[in-house]
């Protein structure tokens, strides 16, 4: 059975060389880095070298803007409970409908502590209108959060020129760029954007590490408070073994950029366009012409996600789905909803992410078993008769109850 | 990914019954589109015997949605309507052995269009009996719909009022943040404000000064059982009185009741509500604790 992985927006695997960088952190140089003696000899030196690395990848002006948290999640809100505390008398925040949980649920807490939070609404293709964010902005605003990429679809948000707007109306900005770090070039010194997330294990280094990026001179207020490490702005002891890795992975990254957007985009593209060409009633959502290269979502219209899922598994094939039923919860992706994709569709997204470590024989497996997959279980919906979907399903199954 | 069974996968990678029956005579549908759950159940049923002769599932939903159709064909398959009519949904989730907390919905989907199916073949209206809302307790599966309709009738202010009368939150406690937001919400509502330290809720005026004689306390504890049922037999179990003697009311706690390791908190919460409506205090005790518990046979023979 192949065994094909194709949910690297859920999480990557470790690159061997990362692994390989990481070793001695847990062997010989196992010192702490903030003591004196030789056991933590290179250890500091090391964790420079990374900070060096990440913000080359990320085109920072300053090392020193790269701070060490334990992921993104971590990261995002340190940038938020940050802007808002440093600025106590400014309190709304404004962010999109479509962000990752991490950002969604804090502002959903913040709410309820009395921040207002406004909430850019995408349209179908999953863009945003910057004509309505202008009009939100204003001297009340305390921190503007607008992922760079989407987890779902790839959409790529126009964060560059969002972080301009933000500037000249005196608001900071900070981007949840864990999807988008390694995969698009990024040039931070030359953009406004204040803080920037990223998460390790979204780019072949290990789980348990992320980076807030923070461009000198902002108002900063540290999430924990402790010891002096990372300058006082972030307590705790190094995790040095994972940000030697870190390090190791950014320098990769840079280094696959290029065949990232070049083959691993031949890839992904070659599957949508054997799907949509085989099978029918499905289509691709977000924005087409502004996606990251690695990243497809696909809606099959009339099945549910995780079916799909389980059949996909079986033939050895890892993939993953907004649907409501992955999750637990009742309702489908907040992401599906937003874009306003039609319930006889939005159960039935399937998201193919990719790596380098994909292949064309690989896609051309998916594409084998795909459209039998489908196939069966329209078969048992009852919302398919035949070769296609029922007349105006949303109407014709009729409940025997009201 | 859900940790399903060997069975659930079974049902789901090879179906049995999928499609619908021809010339079926009965049809029960439940679900929608927008929901993400939709089954439509059709029945060959023979109408001299009223035996299900045959049994054809169509499910727009997850593996274990597709499961649980599928287990239900094959249970209902032979039997009388009537018979088909004591299948539960914890009956559903047994043969698969076992479904996660979170997809015990999927049994209870079965189990509405079972019931719709031979409303349907009876030519009677069946109305589904709960409403579905944002799911809170995952322990319980207990719905924001049913919490907030509890928290209003009976004017709950604490997350303990909520478990003691829904379950929601008694279990892994995960849900206590949600259930203190709903709590919020409806106490604003009603004017107060949620304080999360408060007493529980105080027992409302006795109505009846006069002590009850033993039939009228039986009447009125099966008045209190009867309203209570609904909420127990959505979670699968169900109570039944068995005997009063003096101020103690014996119970028998059957399907998922018997043997929940909730089972106690339950019958406090019946004990609550018997003190409330009664205006005494009765006990409530499982009726395996019955001294000289005589089954109806032995009585026959006695």
């Amino acid at each position: 059975m192949p065994d094909i992985y194709l949910d690297n927006n859920a999480t990557t695997k470790v690159d061997s060389a990362v692994v390989d960088a990481m070793i001695p952190f847990f062997t010989e140089q196992f010192g702490n880095p903030s003591s004196i003696h030789r056991f933590a000899d290179g250890v500091a030196r090391a964790i420079k070298k990374a900070r060096g690395q990440v913000q080359e990848l990320i085109g920072a002006e300053h090392d020193s803007e790269i701070i060490f948290t334990s992921c993104g999640t971590e990261s995002d809100s340190t940038a938020i409970l940050s802007a808002i505390k440093a600025q106590p008398n400014r309190k709304e925040i404004i962010t999109t409908a479509v962000e990752h949980p991490a950002i969604l649920n804090l502002c959903e807490n913040l709410e309820k502590e009395g921040y207002t939070i406004h909430r850019l609404p995408v349209d179908k293709c999953g863009r945003l209108n910057l004509e309505s964010y202008k009009n939100m902005l204003s001297d009340q605003v305390a921190i503007v959060s607008v992922m760079w990429a989407n987890n779902e679809t790839g959409t790529i948000f126009p964060v560059i020129e969002m972080a301009d707007m933000a500037s000249n109306a005196g608001v900071m900005f900070h981007t949840d760029a864990v999807q988008a770090v390694g995969k698009i070039p990024m040039m931070l010194q030359d953009t406004k954007i204040d803080m920037l997330s990223i998460s390790g294990h979204k780019l072949h280094a290990p789980k348990g590490i992320g980076v807030l990026y923070l461009r000198r001179g902002t108002r900063y207020r540290p999430l924990l408070r402790g010891g002096h490490q990372e300058r006082g702005r972030r307590a705790g002891t190094e995790n040095s073994a994972s940000i030697v890795g870190l390090g190791k992975a950014c320098e990769m990254a840079m280094e696959h950029m290029e065949y990232e957007n070049i083959q691993v985009k031949a890839m992904r593209d070659r599957l949508e366009q054997g799907i949509i060409e085989q099978i029918p009633h499905c289509f691709i959502t977000g924005d087409l012409n502004n996606r990251l290269p690695n990243t497809t979502d696909i809606a099959f219209e009339y099945i549910e996600g995780e079916a799909i899922l389980m059949l996909l598994n079986k033939a050895g094939i890892a993939a993953s789905s907004g649907s409501a039923c992955t999750s637990g919860s009742l309702e489908p992706s907040h992401v599906m909803r937003a874009m306003q994709i039609p319930y006889t569709a939005a159960h039935g997204t399937i998201r193919f992410s990719f790596s380098r470590y994909n292949t064309m024989s690989e896609v051309d497996e998916v594409l084998k078993v795909m459209p039998g997959i489908v196939a069966n279980l329209r078969k048992l919906s009852p919302y398919w008769e035949g070769d296609g979907p029922v007349a105006n399903p949303e109407q014709a199954f009729q409940p025997t109850y009201a | 990914m859900w940790d399903y069974s060997d069975k659930v996968k079974e049902h789901f990678f090879n179906p049995k019954n999928a499609g619908a029956v021809a010339g079926a005579n009965a049809i029960g549908e439940v679900g929608s589109i927008s929901c993400g759950d939709a089954l439509r159940l059709t029945l060959k049923v023979n109408d001299k015997t009223e035996v299900i002769e045959e049994a054809g599932f169509q499910t727009f939903g997850c593996g274990s949605a597709i499961a649980s159709s599928s287990v239900l064909t094959e249970i209902i398959k032979g039997l009388t309507l009537d018979e088909a009519l004591q299948v539960t949904n914890q009956d559903i989730a047994k043969e698969l052995d076992g479904l996660p907390p979170e997809k015990m919905h999927c049994s209870v989907m079965g189990r509405e269009a079972l019931q719709a199916a031979v409303a349907n073949y009876r030519g009677e209206e069946w109305k589904d009996d709960h409403e579905e809302g944002a799911l809170i307790c995952k322990c319980f599966a207990i719905d924001a719909v049913m919490i907030e309709e509890m928290v209003w009738a009976n004017k709950l202010r604490t997350v303990e009022d909520v478990t003691n009368y829904t379950k929601a939150g008694g279990g892994c406690a995960a849900c206590h943040e949600d259930i203190e937001a709903i709590l919020e919400r409806v106490l604003k509502e009603r004017g107060e404000s949620f304080d999360p330290l408060a007493a529980p809720v105080e027992k409302p005026v006795v109505a009846e000064k006069k002590p009850l004689t033993n039939l009228q306390r039986i009447k009125k504890i099966e008045e209190v059982l009867n309203a209570l049922r609904p909420q127990l037999m959505a979670d699968g179990g169900d109570v039944e009185l068995v005997e009063v003697v003096d101020n103690i009311a014996y119970v028998n706690m059957t399907g998922a009741c018997n043997g929940c390791q909730m089972a106690s908190m339950t019958i406090s919460g019946i004990q609550q509500r018997l003190l409330e409506v009664l205006g005494e205090f009765i006990r409530v005790v499982p009726a395996s604790q019955m001294p000289k518990l005589v089954s109806i046979m032995e009585a026959g023979h006695a």
